[in-house]
Parts: structure tokens; C-alpha cells; sequence
């Protein structure tokens, strides 16, 4: 029997695989373009019992998602790129206080208040910090609305294996385009005991703390460390890649989620044109796959790196870094809300094969 | 021997790091011994502002959620949405919930969060030094108002109790101070009531503590008192500013009357 699926918009999926991931709290304030998340919950999270509240603002929704998260259950927020910025705040709090939650980005362009088209120029936002201290985030691209789905999923059983934060991050076109999907049972929904948990002690001798603050130096410097222990496990385990033809490639791409798409097109007609061209597609941007392009980088058949991106040059920086001077790393982007043409990235990659020194960064 | 007093199993004992003369231990201690008589020390979570009682956790004997400086009933919220049969509180200053609190404390009363605010009103910025504060009286020195508070340069102080009990979603809103122990038992039955309604989900509960600053006033503990009762009250009348009419004697019957008695 063919596999039942039904055409939905990315947005919605993002909402209904939460609500199949056991997650009962929502709290968001709206924002293009990922109002579609929060209509969703609106009317389905309430059906079924859960919680949903517009907040005040972003920066109440996060600290809902805090509360709720320090009360031990499932939680999540949307929001797009302005959005986001002001909730790295709560972000930063969330990650000292080792709590698990699911925050979406369905990333716009800016800076400012930018524009409401797609873009994915919050890379350095969501993998460098974004907010103030010492912490990461697991940070997801999926690249269909079915990878939405089944990411979605996932970020809330990592969130609750780690106590972090797993965010997924969208672009105005996944999260408005509908595709087919499959609600298959990709990922069992794993129930964590979270005995650390802020509900009433209800018998518990002791009284638990969820708290973010240590006065004392050295017992900040151990809850760092033990953070930073943490974050080299997840970057030792936790990786996640797509590796398309780079066995005999020439020139490797390396784009993520909606970029990904187009550069998949521009390699069938690369192929045409008797070109190699392979591509390594990061599905984790946090923990990158710096040590398979690296590996990448050291095959004798790969001439140069291309990083194709919805911003100015950003994921370029992590390209660079994993081929660590190996090979040439160039880069090519459209930003302000254009995507790039198939045309022009081919063009880029015929002007790289005939002078993979020439532009390269 | 018979005990006559003992300290409250609502508090974890630990000393407070509180200045001489600071009125935070005795609110605590009400709290804590309130939360004991209503036998619901168990079933409350309590949440952490910033300020000097930042580490309140430490001394509430109840689970405890600390929050970023304002987002206090943010966070309630989420926690009382998902225990809605349990007691969430804030424990916040005026800094933190009048200043850059100010939209998520007005929120909270707006949904009518069945939470309560313990609100401490001290008319200065303690733990960062001294600075003005939205509550700060007008001619009052602080270090960000040396010249002390001009109504034409820096605006005039907040009645967030008055405020916030024109907000439908508040259910009770009482105003205390701690000067003697008429006004304590008062307080003590103010923190009592705001637990009550919010059990009976009435809505939005506040208490407003007037408050203390020895240090950052520049004054001895008793004349810091005196300062209170001369220059606050007039400013911040004592009173029941919502909830006036609610029959909390019923309420707190029904309470241990569901509870089978448990905690008489």
C-alpha cells in the first residue's frame, strides 16, 4: 500500500510534528514569515489540551519557554529573524540553566528590520552565540517539508538528551512552500525523566534549583567547562551531513536547506556540460561537518570549494576553517530576499573549474 | 520543654545575605511560613528575579525557577500553565518588575495569570547601588538623580498597585508595609489572601511590600522607618486595591474543606 501523504505548507509541518513530538506548550508573538506556526497551534494545541499563549513580545515568549521548560515539559517558540534577535536573551538563560526547548527560526533577511523574503544570514547568529556567554546551540537546516517534519522531531529528543537548546532554522521559502509529506514514524518520541525539574517537590526531601547564575568564579569556570565537555560529545556525535558525488568531484558546493535545492539543479546541468561538481550539504550547522570537509579537502581529485549561500558570506567562514588551506574556498550568495539563479551559480562554477585560484577568498 | 516559636520550615534555614534593616528577611519569612500554614510548601514553585533577591531560591524551601531581570511572570506563566493545580510566585523588585518588567508584569495581570507577585517596593535600585528607580519619590537623591528626582527631568513615580488593579485580569491587589507588627500580621495576611485567590484561579494576585534601603538610603535601620512611614506613605497608601469584596474566609474554608483537613 502506498504511503499516505498529504500536501501541507512547511510552517504547519513545523507545528504539527511538535504536537507529534509530545510537545504541549507554544508561545510565540507573531512575525512574517512564520505566522503559519502559530495559526497551526492556535486552534490544534488547544484542541488537544496543551498551551498555547501569544505573548507580549519575543522576549516573554522565550522566558515562557524557559518557565515552562524548568517545569520539566516539553516546549516551543517560532519566530523569524528580528524575532529571534531579541529572544537571545532567554536563549542565553536557557543555555546556562541547561534547559530543553525547541526554538524555529524561519530566517528573513536583514539587518534591521531587513525585508520579509528568505534568507539565511542569521548563520553567524544561530552557530556563533547570538547571545551573550560561553554556549552553543544544536542548530538544524532541513532542506524539504518532509525533512521538516522529521527534524522538527528530532530537535525535541536531542533537546531533552542534551538539556539544550535545538533550533531549527528555515528560510521564507521552506516555511511557505507546501510539499507532500509523510507523517511516518521516523524517530521514536523519547520520554526523558528530567528529575532536575522546577514543579513542586511533592515528597522530594530536597528543593531543586533552575538557575543560570554562579557568583563564584571557579564554580562558573566548572559549569563552563562541564558545558564545554558537553558541546565536544555533541560535536564528536551528533553530526549530520548530506554527501552528494564528491568521490571523483572536481569542485565540491556546499549549501544548505533552500540554497541546497538549487545547487542539486545546477549539478545535473554541471553534468551536462561534462563537469564534476559534488556537494556536501551541512544538516547540522552546529556541530558542523568540519571533519568531513576537511577529508573532502584532502582528496587529490577536489579543486576547490564553493559556499552558496542566502547571505553576503557567512557558512563560508566554517568552509574555510574545515579545509584549513588545502584547497582554494570560494563563495557566492544573494542576499536582501533574492535567490540565487541556477545560471549564475553554473557560471561561478565554470569560472572556478577553468581558474580555481582566481576570486577564491 | 514546650516550643513557642520555631523557625519556619517555609525558609531552608540558610542565613540571609540581606543588609541590617533590609525588610526582604521578614517578607521571606512570612512567605515561607505562610506557604507552611496553608500546607502547600510542596506544591509551590517560586521565581527568582534579579536584584538583591536574586538568590531568593536559596532561602525558599519550596522548587524555585530563577529569571531574568523583568521576565519573572514570563516565566511564572510558563511553569503555571503546566501546573495549574500547584502555586507559582514571584518574588520581584521595583526595578525589576517596574522598570524593565514593566510589559511582562502588566501582561501577566492582563491574562489574569493565576500567579501571584510579591512585589517589593523600596524606591531605589539596591543591588547595582543606589540608582533611581520608577518608584523613586520625587526630591529623592539617589546616584542616578544626585540633585534628587525632578518631575520635569526625570518624570514622576509609578503606582504599580494602582495600576495594575485597573487591569480586569487582576483579582487581588493589596498594598503592606513592615513598620510594626500590626502592619507584618497585615502583610502576612495579605501574602495569605493572594495565595487563596490564586487557588481559587480569581486571576492576577499582587502584594505590594513597601520596603527598606537602609544602605542605599544612607540611613541607620530605625530612621530608615521613620523615612517610610513620612515619605512613602503618602506617596503609596496602604490599602486593598482589588479584590476588596472577595470573601476570603469562604474561600480559605473551601480550601481545607477540598483538603480533607489536612493542614488544619
Amino acid at each position: 500500500m502506498a504511503e499516505k501523504r498529504v500536501l501541507m505548507k512547511g510552517n504547519e509541518v513545523i507545528a504539527e510534528a511538535a504536537l507529534r513530538a509530545g510537545c504541549r506548550n507554544y508561545f510565540g508573538y507573531p512575525i512574517t514569515p512564520q505566522t503559519e506556526v502559530m495559526h497551526y497551534m492556535a486552534k490544534k494545541m488547544v484542541q488537544i489540551g496543551g498551551n498555547f499563549v501569544q505573548a507580549e513580545s519575543e522576549v516573554a515568549a522565550i522566558n515562557m519557554v524557559y518557565g515552562a521548560a524548568a517545569a520539566g515539559f516539553r516546549v516551543m517558540t517560532s519566530s523569524s529573524s528580528p524575532g529571534i534577535s531579541l529572544k537571545q536573551e532567554g536563549i542565553s538563560y536557557i543555555a546556562g540553566a541547561e534547559l530543553p526547548a525547541v526554538v524555529v527560526n524561519i530566517v528573513r533577511a536583514g539587518p534591521g528590520l531587513g525585508g520579509i523574503l528568505p534568507a539565511q544570514s542569521d548563520y553567524f547568529q544561530a552557530t556563533k552565540g547570538g547571545g551573550h556567554g560561553d554556549y552553543r546551540n544544536i542548530v538544524i537546516a532541513p532542506a524539504s517539508v518532509q525533512e521538516l517534519y522529521e527534524m522538527t522531531v528530532e530537535a525535541f529528543n536531542l533537546a531533552d538528551k542534551y538539556r539544550m537548546l535545538a533550533m531549527i532554522m528555515g528560510d521564507g521559502t521552506l516555511g511557505q512552500m507546501m510539499e507532500p509529506v509523510a507523517f511516518r514514524d521516523v524517530e521514536p518520541i523519547v520520554n526523558v525523566e528530567k528529575p532536575w525539574a522546577a514543579s513542586g517537590r511533592n515528597g522530594r526531601a530536597e528543593h531543586n534549583v533552575v538557575t543560570s547564575i554562579y557568583i563564584n568564579p571557579d564554580d562558573l569556570e566548572a559549569k563552563n567547562n562541564e558545558l564545554k565537555a558537553k558541546y565536544d560529545y555533541i560535536e564528536e556525535n551528533e553530526v549530520r551531513f548530506e554527501e552528494i558525488n564528491c568521490e571523483d568531484a572536481d569542485i565540491v558546493l556546499v549549501a544548505y536547506s533552500t540554497c541546497s535545492r538549487i545547487c542539486k539543479n545546477v549539478m545535473k546541468q554541471a553534468a551536462q556540460k561534462g563537469l564534476k561538481v559534488g556537494m556536501l550539504r551541512p544538516i547540522t550547522l552546529w556541530p558542523f561537518p568540519h571533519k568531513k570537509i576537511n577529508e573532502i579537502a584532502a582528496k587529490s581529485n577536489v579543486k576547490a570549494f564553493l559556499s552558496v549561500e542566502l547571505s553576503n558570506g557567512q557558512m563560508v567562514e566554517d568552509v574555510k576553517l574545515a579545509v584549513n588551506g588545502q584547497k582554494p574556498v570560494h563563495f557566492f550568495g544573494r542576499n536582501g530576499g533574492n535567490l540565487p539563479s541556477q545560471k549564475e551559480i553554473l557560471d561561478r562554477i565554470i569560472e572556478i573549474n577553468e581558474n580555481p585560484m582566481g576570486g577564491a577568498l | 520543654m514546650a516550643v513557642v516559636f520555631e523557625a519556619t520550615k517555609g525558609l531552608t534555614g540558610k542565613p540571609f545575605h540581606y543588609c541590617p534593616g533590609c525588610t526582604h528577611g521578614i517578607i521571606h519569612r512570612l512567605i515561607g511560613e505562610v506557604m507552611c500554614e496553608l500546607g502547600i510548601l510542596e506544591e509551590t514553585v517560586s521565581v527568582a528575579s534579579v536584584g538583591c533577591s536574586y538568590n531568593s531560591y536559596e532561602y525558599f524551601a519550596c522548587d524555585a525557577v530563577q529569571a531574568a531581570h523583568g521576565r519573572a511572570p514570563a516565566v511564572a506563566t510558563g511553569i503555571k500553565r503546566n501546573i495549574k493545580d500547584k502555586f507559582v510566585f514571584t518574588y520581584q523588585g521595583d526595578g525589576d518588575l517596574a522598570s524593565i518588567g514593566a510589559a511582562e508584569i502588566t501582561h501577566a495581570a492582563a491574562r489574569g495569570e493565576k500567579i501571584t507577585a510579591f512585589f517589593v517596593n523600596n524606591a531605589v535600585y539596591g543591588m547595582t547601588s543606589g540608582q533611581m528607580a520608577p518608584t523613586t519619590l520625587l526630591g529623592q537623591v539617589t546616584t542616578t538623580s544626585p540633585f534628587g528626582r525632578d518631575a520635569s527631568y526625570q518624570g514622576y513615580p509609578i503606582n504599580v498597585s494602582e495600576l495594575l488593579s485597573n487591569l480586569t485580569g487582576s483579582a487581588y491587589i493589596e498594598r503592606v508595609c513592615l513598620t510594626d507588627y500590626k502592619n507584618i500580621q497585615a502583610a502576612k495576611k495579605a501574602i495569605k489572601q493572594a495565595f487563596l485567590a490564586q487557588q481559587a484561579n480569581l486571576g492576577f494576585t499582587m502584594v505590594e511590600f513597601l520596603s527598606t534601603c537602609p544602605t542605599n538610603w544612607g540611613k541607620e535601620p530605625l530612621e530608615a522607618m521613620d523615612w517610610l512611614k513620612e515619605k512613602m506613605l503618602p506617596q503609596y497608601p496602604l490599602g486593598v486595591y482589588k479584590g476588596a469584596d472577595i470573601d476570603f474566609k469562604k474561600l480559605e474554608a473551601d480550601f481545607k474543606a477540598a483538603r480533607g483537613g489536612e493542614n488544619a
